[in-house]
């Protein structure tokens, strides 16, 4: 009976007690930093939109993060002829089936749709991206602590090195790529901060209208307030 | 200047004798008498009906963009979810339109649980509300369908798994329910005839039925009258013009504070409309941002939050009964704790309306139930695990208790004396 009763006052609390955590590490905000969102979509273009399409998104958008149209043709336009066209790539995803596994996802969304309770979606783009390590057991030589068994292989490989997974779970640098880790991260967190752009390019924009929308809403308050009183005084 | 007042009430006069123009400004706002006490929880029928216009302008403006499709586009993506994506892109304020009808949805069912929990503070369903009652009741069920068949619209991950969870839950009826289920979704699995038809239930058949039914609630309240938070009826008390003591014109003193409550809700709708549209998953689900893709289950699939304590006394139900599966009389207790709500107006057999006045019994068994409905919501949004489940049959027993109790507890309540007239708060 005692055991019941113990049972029953603890259940809410081991009832709330969640299963499994995925550790991510926090990715760096650089939602303003147009330097930053400007190379994220040049890192983009040169290795993600080669298997990967951001269908939703189209090339002349990025004048959000201060880029013109000849810009855009100059340095980003390789998959497609005009700047109003969106992000598409020529691979078929029959072909890329069959060479991945899987078709890669049409990343225009994506750090919206990893987010979860363990972190926002960029914090898990930021630390998908940098934890690959090599593991001659997958097809591709390579595995993610953050996505196991994943079938992308490490396409920033040539700009981190080549880490290993440790006894202890951790990862080590064994072959150091072209970048130092500090600049490597960097790199990826701007990387990332362009996908949770491309995600909802209106995002920044949204955030000060809502401002000058509840400026509006305070003053409109005290005149529906004042109107109130006034019809009021005379209730009893 | 009298020429053109003139003018107006010639008009007028010419409308009046086709159509009673001046007779129903009259009985429902300017001569609606309302009782003077009413307090902030007498805000949400009128911001529910805010919702609804919200949610109907919104849901045109959308549906001139939005794509019906379940086929892929040449990206591999699926029409419906591109079209999504198309709207908050490149549509001018189509990002806007379309946060507003998402965070709308949520907010319509914050709006009415509201609304109805203040019917049951103040037992506004009780003699002779009953029939206003039944009708919120029915627009509450109309408001899940229509919520539902809205959800599966993105074509998200959760959308589509949603959809293929719920429809299942038919195929657990004897007999019919496979057949049953088939025909709902006009396919062996959620498909493209699915979008379709759930598309039409959206955006003609179910908004119908729905203003249809809030014009019969609004009838059926204006004919007897309002409630208040005493839970006396001012029409007993009346002056020699026979207008009820205690009543006050709907129109203007109701209507102006009534723009009050309606731009403090603007304000908190739109902080999560501008700020915090996801609203950390809870308004649109991370996983719905992936396509629907019938060959990738989700780990864990979670109702939207407004339907997560029906979902958890679902789960729930772990012994089968008479032979039949446990997933059908789970279906039979999730259906059984929507409706029996509709019961409370003959359940209830208290002396006195309002909670001002109730005893002890029904202060308890009230907490006891709004304690256990919250509970039941929030495991209804986390997976099963044994000790979950245990948690949430108890709660399950307590939300049916409060209802199947009622006629005992609430006439052996030691209530205190009604006063004659409305106190002022």
């Amino acid at each position: 009976m005692k055991n019941f009763l113990a049972a029953i006052l603890c259940a809410p609390v081991l009832a709330f007690a969640s299963g499994a955590t995925l550790h991510l590490d926090r990715a760096p905000d650089k939602a303003n930093d147009m330097a930053a969102l400007q190379n994220g979509a040049k890192i983009f273009v040169n290795y993600c939109l080669n298997c990967h399409s951001a269908s939703y998104m189209r090339y002349n958008r990025l004048k959000d993060i201060g880029l013109s149209d000849t810009q855009v043709k100059d340095n980003l336009l390789f998959t497609a002829e005009k700047v109003g066209e969106p992000m598409k790539i020529a691979m078929q995803r029959a072909d890329a089936k069959v060479w991945f596994g899987a078709a890669p996802p049409d990343l225009t969304v994506i750090a919206r749709a990893r987010a979860s309770e363990f972190g926002s979606g960029a914090d898990w783009l930021y630390t998908y991206l940098r934890t690959f390590y090599r593991d001659e057991s997958r097809p591709t030589g390579w595995n993610n602590v953050a996505f196991e068994n994943v079938g992308m292989p490490h396409v920033l490989w040539e700009l981190q090195g080549d880490q290993v997974m440790g006894a202890d779970h951790k990862l080590t640098l064994v072959k150091p790529g072209k970048l130092k880790p500090q600049e490597f991260d960097a790199v990826v967190g701007d990387l990332v901060a362009y996908l949770k752009y491309m995600g909802e390019p209106v995002a920044e924009f949204r955030k000060q209208l809502g401002v000058i929308v509840l400026i509006f809403l305070a003053v409109f308050f005290v005149f529906a307030y004042a109107l109130k009183r006034e019809y009021w005084k005379d209730i009893h | 200047m009298s020429k053109v007042n003139a003018l107006l009430q010639g008009t007028l006069n010419w409308v009046d004798e086709r159509f009673p123009l001046t007779s129903n400004w009259k009985a429902h706002l300017a001569e609606y008498y309302a009782p003077k006490n009413f307090n902030f929880w007498y805000f949400f029928g009128s911001l529910a009906m805010l919702v609804l216009v919200i949610q109907i302008v919104t849901g045109i403006l959308l549906t001139m963009h939005f794509k019906p499709d379940a086929s892929l586009n040449a990206s591999g993506v699926p029409v419906a979810f591109a079209s999504v994506e198309y709207i908050m892109r490149d549509v001018p304020w189509g990002w806007l339109i379309r946060y507003m009808h998402s965070t709308g949805a949520s907010a319509f069912f914050l709006v009415v649980y509201l609304h109805m929990f203040r019917g049951m503070l103040y037992g506004s369903y009780r003699k002779p509300r009953e029939l206003i009652w039944i009708f919120g009741m029915i627009i509450f069920l109309c408001l899940m369908a229509e919520a539902f068949f809205g959800y599966l619209l993105p074509w998200g991950q959760m959308s589509f798994w949603g959809a293929q969870v719920i429809v299942n839950l038919f195929s657990a009826i004897p007999l019919i329910g496979p057949d049953l289920s088939l025909w709902l979704r006009g396919d062996y699995v959620v498909g493209d005839a699915t979008l379709n038809r759930f598309f039409a239930f959206h955006v003609i058949a179910v908004p119908m039925v729905l203003l249809g039914l809030v014009a019969a609630h609004i009838i059926a309240l204006h004919e007897v009258g309002s409630n208040n938070p005493d839970g006396v009826e001012i029409k007993k008390k009346k002056d020699a013009k026979g207008i009820p003591l205690d009543g006050i014109p709907f129109h203007p003193y109701y209507s102006v504070k009534d723009i009050v409550g309606v731009v403090v809700f603007l304000m908190v709708f739109s902080v999560i409309v501008f700020f915090m549209p996801e609203f950390g998953g809870y308004f649109l689900e991370y996983n719905n941002f992936f396509p629907a893709d019938p060959l990738v289950t989700p780990p864990h699939i979670a109702p939207v939050w407004y339907f997560t304590p029906y979902y958890s006394i679902l789960r729930a139900v772990t012994y089968p009964l008479f032979g039949i599966d446990a997933k059908f009389w789970g279906v039979v207790a999730m259906g059984a704790s929507t409706l029996i709500i509709a019961l409370l107006p003959w359940l209830d057999r208290s002396p006195v309306k309002s909670i001002r006045y109730r005893g002890p019994l029904y202060k308890g068994f009230l907490t006891a139930f709004i304690i256990s409905f919250f509970i039941l919501g929030y495991l209804g949004m986390l997976g099963p695990t044994p000790m979950r489940t245990i948690v949430a049959q108890i709660c399950s027993v307590i939300y049916f208790a409060f209802f199947l109790l009622m006629p005992i507890y609430s006439s052996l309540d030691k209530c205190q004396p009604e006063p004659d007239r409305v106190t002022s708060k």
